[in-house]
């Protein structure tokens, strides 16, 4: 198949692999995909007392376009607000990487891993709050 | 001639997918030359040396190909390839028994084109029974012969899988079939030339062989029809009654002569170039296997031709690593790369999980392959396996010791 530069790229010189420590306050991790349809993304983002993602981190079981997928909104949100990156949608990522008809549910899966990842730091920080107004 | 030991070019990638294709041998690139030009004639003039020349060829071919599979070369006919072979001897039986039987058996794990058939077959009002193999990749002899009926008119059971190599149990089908009085056709593409087939000893009664998998041309197969007794055949070309009726269509001579001599070379070969490819079969795996865990090989290691090996690597998506190790040419069974999304229905009907076939790779080793080839090839696997596993979700699970058959994934 044949693939674009930045998509390429983005396959060989991955961005942000890593991970951060789930249980952390301030770390909101989605995971989504299935082995058995061949990608899984593990997608977590950090977020600073300013409300703004200061850094983010992925892991990705799946094709090239997989990938390059996760790898560039792991980019994307570095600096965001969560409103903003929750905003990210598949289009815009299928469109910078170009991704052929059969790979745009990658974007769909990067999509979806955002959002995860966003619902799982607002969930804990609802937490956060409940215990702090419990202390009151 | 000498032998020749590299016919890539150094800028490509090392070629690592002898059952996609391969590459025709020098020497039968040089038996078939002169049947482009000087010897252009229509093996079916029989009135002008032209022609003469020209059946000469095609016939000392058809008697090459009738060596390497101890039938008598009246029973060989000229098709395009495998495919067509298949076609013709399905359809063929089929079509010429339709008003005494109706029902045909094979595998689930045939070649697309031998399905593809059966599944036009049942369209037009037959009978298909679908036999599943066991875990190793191999069929359960009771389980065909529970199969059999008095319905039953063809058995269709591939010599050698395309995608795992292993051998099927032929001599016991063959045996199975002639005690029940029932046609026994073998897909022996990926077979002939590579394990020592007999279709006396084997009691097969039709055969497809393919040029362009063992060293010929591409464009060029064969089917053996046997004679006695006799297998009759509805053929699907018509025209010239060239080839016995079966098959219409001038003789397209200098690919006949090729597949003829690649034949004979894989005939002289066989015995040596097998146990060459063991030996490389073993270097390979055993270097994977010294550098990584959690691999595993699709389909049985014993009866498996020595050319190939089906690996899963755990935890990796197979079209992620072929992108990786870009100096490797390979093919996989993961969906990603195949237009339909789905992963190979061969190693899913041997029981291999879906996320597994999703991390296979096919690697087929050939005349050309070389030891050199072998270490690069396990160097560049290990290499990007690790890398890919570094940025695996569910490598990392494993190593924390997180069941990954225990999380509900949401399928889409």
């Amino acid at each position: 198949m044949a693939y674009s530069e930045k998509l390429i790229d983005h396959y060989e010189n991955p961005r942000n692999i890593g991970s951060f420590d789930k249980t952390a306050g301030d770390v909101g991790t989605g995971l989504v995909g299935a082995p058995a349809c061949g990608d899984v993304m593990k997608l977590q983002i950090k977020v600073g007392a300013d409300g703004l993602i200061e850094d983010a981190k992925f892991k990705t079981f799946g094709c090239g376009s997989a990938i390059a997928s996760s790898s560039l909104v792991t980019e994307w949100v570095k600096g965001k607000t969560i409103d903003e990156a929750e905003a990210i949608k598949n289009t815009d990522i299928a469109r910078h990487l170009a991704l052929p008809p059969v790979k745009i549910h990658c974007s769909v899966l990067a999509e979806d891993a955002i959002k995860a990842a966003i619902a799982d730091y607002r969930a804990k920080a609802a937490k956060k709050d409940d215990k702090a107004d419990a202390a009151e | 001639m000498t032998a020749i030991t590299q016919i890539r070019r150094n800028d490509q990638p090392i070629y690592l997918d002898y059952q996609a294709t391969t590459p025709m041998d020098p020497r039968v690139l040089e038996a078939m030359m002169p049947y482009f030009t000087h010897k252009f004639g229509n093996s079916g003039s029989r009135s002008h040396a032209y022609g003469w020349e020209a059946e000469e060829g095609t016939e000392k071919a058809r008697a090459q190909v009738a060596r390497l599979i101890g039938a008598d070369e009246k029973e060989v006919i000229f098709t395009s390839g495998a495919t067509e072979s298949n076609n013709l001897a399905i359809r063929g039986v089929a079509e010429f028994y339709k008003d005494r039987k109706n029902h045909i058996i094979t595998t689930v794990t045939e070649h697309k084109c031998v399905l593809d058939t059966c599944r036009h077959l049942e369209q037009q009002g037959f009978e298909v029974t679908y036999l599943p193999v066991q875990k190793d990749g191999l069929l359960d002899l009771d389980v065909l012969r529970a199969a059999i009926t008095d319905k039953t008119v063809l058995v269709s059971v591939m010599a050698v899988n395309n995608e795992i190599g292993v051998i099927q149990p032929l001599a016991e089908i063959g045996r199975i079939c002639r005690e029940k009085k029932v046609f026994f056709h073998t897909d022996a593409a990926q077979a002939a030339g590579k394990i020592p087939l007999d279709v006396e000893a084997l009691n097969v009664d039709l055969m497809s062989i393919s040029g362009h998998k063992i060293y010929g041309p591409k464009g060029i197969g064969a089917l053996y029809v046997r004679r006695k007794p006799r297998v009759r055949l509805v053929p699907m070309i018509v025209g010239g009654g060239q080839e016995r009726g079966f098959r219409s269509g001038t003789l397209p001579t200098p690919l006949c002569v090729g597949l003829g001599e690649a034949a004979e070379i894989c005939m002289k070969e066989m015995d040596a170039e097998a146990k060459r490819l063991k030996k490389l079969q073993e270097r390979m795996l055993n270097g994977l296997r010294a550098k990584l865990t959690d691999i595993v090989v699709n389909g049985d290691l014993e009866h498996r031709i020595p050319g190939n090996l089906n690996i899963s690597f755990a935890y990796v998506e197979g079209e992620s690593l072929m992108m990786g190790i870009k100096n490797l040419a390979v093919s996989s069974g993961s969906a990603c790369t195949s237009a339909s999304l789905e992963p190979s229905y061969v190693l899913r009907a041997l029981g291999v999980e879906e996320d597994m076939a999703h991390t296979s790779l096919r690697i087929g080793l050939g005349r050309f392959t070389t030891e050199h080839e072998v270490d690069t090839a396990v160097d560049e696997l290990v290499r990007h396996v690790n890398k890919l596993r570094e940025m695996s979700p569910l490598w990392e699970m494993a190593q924390e010791g997180i069941d990954i058959k225990s999380i509900e994934w949401a399928a889409h």
